[in-house]
Parts: structure tokens; sequence; C-alpha cells
């Protein structure tokens, strides 16, 4: 790996380099009731907007890959015959500046169900592909478990990471495209004292997690537990409201539906994001729900992400970013819902 | 159905249609005209015969009926015995039909008598409690909203000549809103129906920062139980979300059970 420093008063031109394309990055959303600053992501013009120091995002950055609402066709009818085209919505090489290791992370594992599976998602690959992404080291808050999930870290999954040391940027350039950028910057190699100063403070960060999840043989766990007494009471308070999975970077399920213009000359297929917890999500052809009850949905969100994904990917389909448990209104949150099912306490 | 149109070669039907009020304020017929982009569009797809508030021309030869507006007088109840006799179809438009709407606000009182003298004075008037159609004649389809969402009624009418299923939304407002990442009334410390409301307006109020008062009524299996938990958590006092329970009628429902079981 190469590494490079400079100085972070330099951001501003690195943003300044990348401005010819679009920019999407951390921007503030106002304060919440009590005061607190509310961050999401967003285009960004103006660096003065860019908050680059943010804690976590409202939403994650899936939506510029996988929008919650997508036109995946348009059909136009002549007489009886029609045509049919596709647009993969990559109409534009986008810069995602700042993503956390969390959101970088949680790309890779996206990439694994919809771009290498047997079968692509060419509407996610093309805007995925299509991507320059600068990540940005963070401050683990109270909801954050990643070290938990191993998603504390960055191996792979973006160009750059930059971690701010003091008034300096420590930079790890993982492309050739990130070389050539930091070329146009006043860059310095690392030497032993940028090193030491680079472990200690990824050490301090590793030390200031406050929030973890038990994962060890999670997977077994879950199914000896498939019938505990807990489900059913975090089922008794979900809303099956699906905010969890529209703010979790990982969630992809979808539906399709078709709509017809009035003048019946022409039609879309449309794709929404959709959630396990919605109560039509297991109803089929015919009518029958597979799910009526809300544990059993609440259930499987879990099942698919902690245990079926792991299954086949040896990883779990979840960062630890606790957007989910943030966002929920009725305080479900993955550290309390897993150690229910284990047993224990949760002491987080 | 009289006229004919043709989807991919195929002869559709272009129905006959109707529009009625009852008490409303006329506000969801006037959604259906104020689109002007697209009402070209609406009218070369069905064939309307009676709309009072756009034309002057009326028949009792139709095939659907759109109903707008709840029923507060007799002689509205006649009317609506006459259209559901002259209606293949009949829709209630709107939240006014679908569950009573903002009139029902009044049966909250005991006395109608005396909320008839607060209002009306000593003028005479025939007005009883207000009831959603449904209580009177069979009804085929509802279109919720306060006013409804003209795109909706588009997407339904195209449906309804291409003989397709007619699917409402099953979940709540949260899932609108959070694909069009608002923020959450709840951490302005506001009140919001959106976890329990049936979605379908694209979270309209939310996106303006105004919580939503669920006039679409209850999503199905709405854990308002939870809901009511939530504002009492977060010290939303009970009167403000009662308010918005009661405003629309949709959840007329649940609030008696609520009186019954928790005595509220
Ligand atoms: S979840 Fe981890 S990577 Fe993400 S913001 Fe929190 S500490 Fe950083
Ligand atoms: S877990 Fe929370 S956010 Fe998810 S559906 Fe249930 S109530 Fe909504
Ligand atoms: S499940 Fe929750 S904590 Fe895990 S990635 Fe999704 S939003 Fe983040
Ligand atoms: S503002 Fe209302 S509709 Fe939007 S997420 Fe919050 S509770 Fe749901
Ligand atoms: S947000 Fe609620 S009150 Fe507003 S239009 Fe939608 S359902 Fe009706």
């Amino acid at each position: 790996m190469i590494f490079k420093m400079f100085p972070a008063a330099e951001l501003e031109d690195l943003f300044a380099l990348l401005a010819v394309n679009r920019i999407i990055g951390p921007i503030s959303k106002g304060l919440n009731k009590d005061g607190h600053e509310l961050f999401d992501f967003d285009h960004v013009t103006d660096f003065s907007h860019l908050k680059i120091a943010y804690t976590q995002t409202i939403h994650s950055a899936k939506k510029f890959c996988l929008p919650h609402h997508e036109e995946t066709s348009t059909f136009t009818f002549t007489g009886d015959d029609w045509q049919k085209e596709v647009d993969f919505g990559a109409h534009q090489p986008l810069v995602l500046f700042g993503l956390h290791p969390c959101d970088i992370n949680s790309l890779n594992k996206l990439d694994k169900v919809l771009m290498d599976s047997i079968y692509p998602n060419p509407f996610y690959g093309a805007k995925r592909q299509n991507m320059l992404i600068i990540g940005h080291s963070c401050t683990p808050q109270p909801a954050c478990f990643c070290q938990s999930m191993g998603t504390d870290t960055v191996l792979a999954g973006c160009d750059l990471f930059l971690t701010l040391l003091g008034d300096d940027y420590f930079a790890e350039v993982h492309s050739s495209r990130a070389y050539h950028l930091l070329e146009q910057l006043d860059c310095w190699e690392p030497g032993a004292k940028d090193h030491a100063r680079f472990r200690a403070s990824i050490e301090k960060r590793s030390d200031s997690f406050t929030n973890t999840v038990d994962t060890s043989d999670l997977t077994k766990i879950l199914d000896m537990e498939f019938a505990s007494q807990v489900w059913q009471q975090w089922g008794e308070r979900c809303l099956s409201c699906g905010t969890c999975a529209q703010v979790c970077p990982t969630c992809y399920c979808y539906g399709i539906e078709e709509k017809v213009d009035m003048d019946l000359s022409r039609a879309v297929k449309n794709k929404q994001l959709y959630s396990c917890n919605l109560i039509d999500f297991a109803e089929v052809a015919g009518g029958h729900n597979f799910r009526p009850e809300s544990h059993t949905r609440l259930k499987y969100r879990y099942y698919h992400k902690h245990r079926g994904f792991v299954e086949a990917f040896e990883e779990a389909l979840c960062t630890g970013c606790g957007r989910c448990g943030t966002s929920c209104l009725a305080g479900i949150t993955v550290p309390e819902v897993i150690a229910s099912v284990r047993g224990g306490s949760h002491d987080a | 159905m009289t006229t004919k149109q043709t989807f991919l070669g195929v002869n559709v039907p272009k129905p006959r249609v109707a529009f009625f009020e009852l008490s409303s304020c006329e506000g969801c017929q006037l959604q259906i005209l104020n689109n002007e982009a697209t009402l070209l569009d609406f009218l070369s797809m069905v064939e309307i015969v009676t709309f009072r508030e756009g034309m002057t021309e009326k028949s009792d030869e139709y095939d659907v009926a759109f109903v707008e507006g709840c029923i507060t007088r007799k002689d509205e109840e006649q009317r609506l015995l006459t259209i559901r006799k002259n209606a293949g179809l009949v829709v209630a438009l709107g939240s006014c039909a679908c569950f009573g709407g903002v009139n029902q606000l009044k049966n909250r009182f005991n006395d109608l008598n005396w909320v008839k003298k607060e209002v009306y004075g000593d003028h005479p008037i025939d007005t009883q409690e207000a009831k959603p159609i449904s209580t009177l004649i069979d009804v085929d389809l509802e279109i919720y909203g306060c006013p409804i969402k003209k795109e909706e009624v588009e997407d339904i009418v195209v449906n309804l000549i291409l003989g397709k299923s007619i699917d409402h939304p099953k979940y709540p407002v949260c899932m609108e809103c959070k694909a069009k990442s608002n923020i959450c009334l709840f951490d302005l410390g506001e009140p919001c129906l959106g976890p329990i409301t049936r979605a379908g307006c694209d979270a309209w109020c939310p996106s303006s920062r105004l919580g939503c008062w669920g006039c679409r009524g209850p999503a199905p299996e709405a854990n308002i139980k939870q809901l009511l938990h939530i504002c009492n958590e977060r010290e939303i006092p009970m009167e403000r979300v009662m308010d918005r329970l009661e405003c629309f009628g949709g959840f007329s429902e649940s609030i008696e059970q609520l009186r019954r079981t928790e005595g509220r």
C-alpha cells in the first residue's frame, strides 16, 4: 500500500480537483430537538457545505447506486407492437466524498450480491462502477458497533482513505486514480513519526467503542433460538414501518410495479426498495401471507443479516453502522435484539 | 361501457364516469380538475357524463360513480341509493366518503342538537351524524386521502380500464417519508401519525415538515398502541395525538377500542 501525507487545509483543493464531477458528501440537515446536528448525504457543490467531521448520516449512501425508486424500463406501444428501452441510470460519474469505513464496507457487501453473484444487477453495477470513493476517518458514536462486525477498517472498496491526524491527513492510496489526484497536492511521504501518529490515532479510536455485539457462534444460536419468546416481545413493539431497511446501507430488497400511462401508449416498470418488515413482504399470488405477524417478519430481518448471509458469504449483512436503531421510533436496536436472543443482558 | 379504445391492439372499455358530491368541501373533485398537464389525457381515457364542478351536462347512465363526501342529510341517503342503482362500480372518493372525513368530528359530541344550534343557530337545517357512504351502500373501491392524490386516481382508473388489480400500499407513510430523506418529525419533537397511516400520498405532510394527520386512515395492522407509547415517551401531550387520530375518521374504530380498554 502507498501512504501519503498532506496538510488538512488542502482537503479543499482535493474537493476542487474533483468538483468537475458530481460530488456526494455529508451535509447538515439542521438540529434536532436536543440541539444535536443531523447529517445526510447529498450533492455538494460548495466545499463550505461539506461537513467532513460529521458523526453519522441519517440515511446511507446506498441510494446513489440503489435508489429508493427507479424506472428500470419504459415501453412504447404502437398498434399491437411495442418497444422496450432500458436505462441503467449511470448518467454521470459520482464522487462519494467522506464515507466512513462502515459505509465503504456496506458497498462491498452489496457488491457481493448485486455484482458478483450469478444474477448481477446491472442497474446497481452501472452506477457502482462509475464512482470514485474517498473514505474519511470517524469518531465512534454511541450507536456504532462496526468493530463487532469487522467493518471498522477499510481493506478495499475505496480509492483513497483519509485519516485526520491533527493538522494533517494520512492518506491510504487504494487506486491509481487516487495516486494521480494526490500528485496535485503538497504531499509528502510519511516517516516513522507519522506512522507512530497514525498508529496512536487508530488505537485511540479502537479503544473508544462503547457499543458491542457478540457475534460468536451467532448463526448457530439463532437456529437454536428460532422459537424464542424474545421475538414476540420485539414484534409487539415493531411498527412494521420499514424505516430500518430504508436507512440501512445493506438492505436491498425491492418490489416491481408496472404502470401504464393514461393515453395507453407508454408504460414503465418501476422498482421500489422494500422491507421485510412490511406486512405484505411475504404475501404471494393468491393472497397467502407467509409472515402475517410482525414478530416473524422482524425475526427474518435478523436471520437474513446474521445467519443466511453469513452462511453464504462468511460475513454478516450488517456493518454495525447503528442507523436502524437510531431511526427506529420503537427503539429496536441490533445490539439489544441480539443480546436478548443470546439470553444475556446487554451491557452496552 | 359504450365507446372503445385500444391497448396493444386490444379493445378496452372507455367507461362512462360520473362524479357526485355529498357533504364535502369538493376539494377531491377539484384535485381531479386542477392538474392541467394531465387533464386532457384523463378526459380522453374516460367519458365523463356528470361532473357538476366541471360541466353543465348531466346523465343518469354511467358505469363508474365517484362519490365524494359523507352522509349528513336524509336527502343524501336517497341520492346515494340512486347512484348505487345506476352505477356498475361505486368508488368512495376521498376520506369523507371513506371514513366521514373532517365532518365526522362533530360525532364526538354526545348532543348533536347542541352542535347544530352552535353552528346554525335557529336556522332550520337537516343535519345528522356524519357517516361514511359504506354505512348505507356497498362500496366497490375506496380511494383515500384528504384530499385524494390525483396521480393515484389516474393510476387506479388506468388499471380499472385495463382490468388490472387495484392495490393500495399496505405500508405506512414512513416508507415514503424515508425514501424522500426527510428529517423525522419526532427528531424535532413533533408528533406524526406516519408510522400507522396508510401510505400513498408520497408523505405529503412530513415532506413539508408537518407531521402526518392520518388522513388516509390506518395501515393494515397499524400498531397504534406502540405509537401512543412512543409519543408518551417523548412527552408529546396525548391530546395532540388524539386530535390527529380523530381528525379524519379513519381511526375511529381504534379510538373507540382505546376508550373502552383504557378509559381515555
Ligand atoms: S459504524 Fe464504525 S465506521 Fe461507521 S461511523 Fe460508526 S465508528 Fe465509524
Ligand atoms: S424495527 Fe423499528 S424501524 Fe424497523 S420496521 Fe420495526 S418499528 Fe420500523
Ligand atoms: S442492520 Fe442496522 S446497524 Fe446493521 S448495517 Fe443495517 S442499519 Fe446499520
Ligand atoms: S416524519 Fe412521520 S412519516 Fe416521516 S419517518 Fe418520521 S414518523 Fe415516519
Ligand atoms: S402525510 Fe398523512 S395527513 Fe398528510 S396527506 Fe399523507 S396520509 Fe394524509
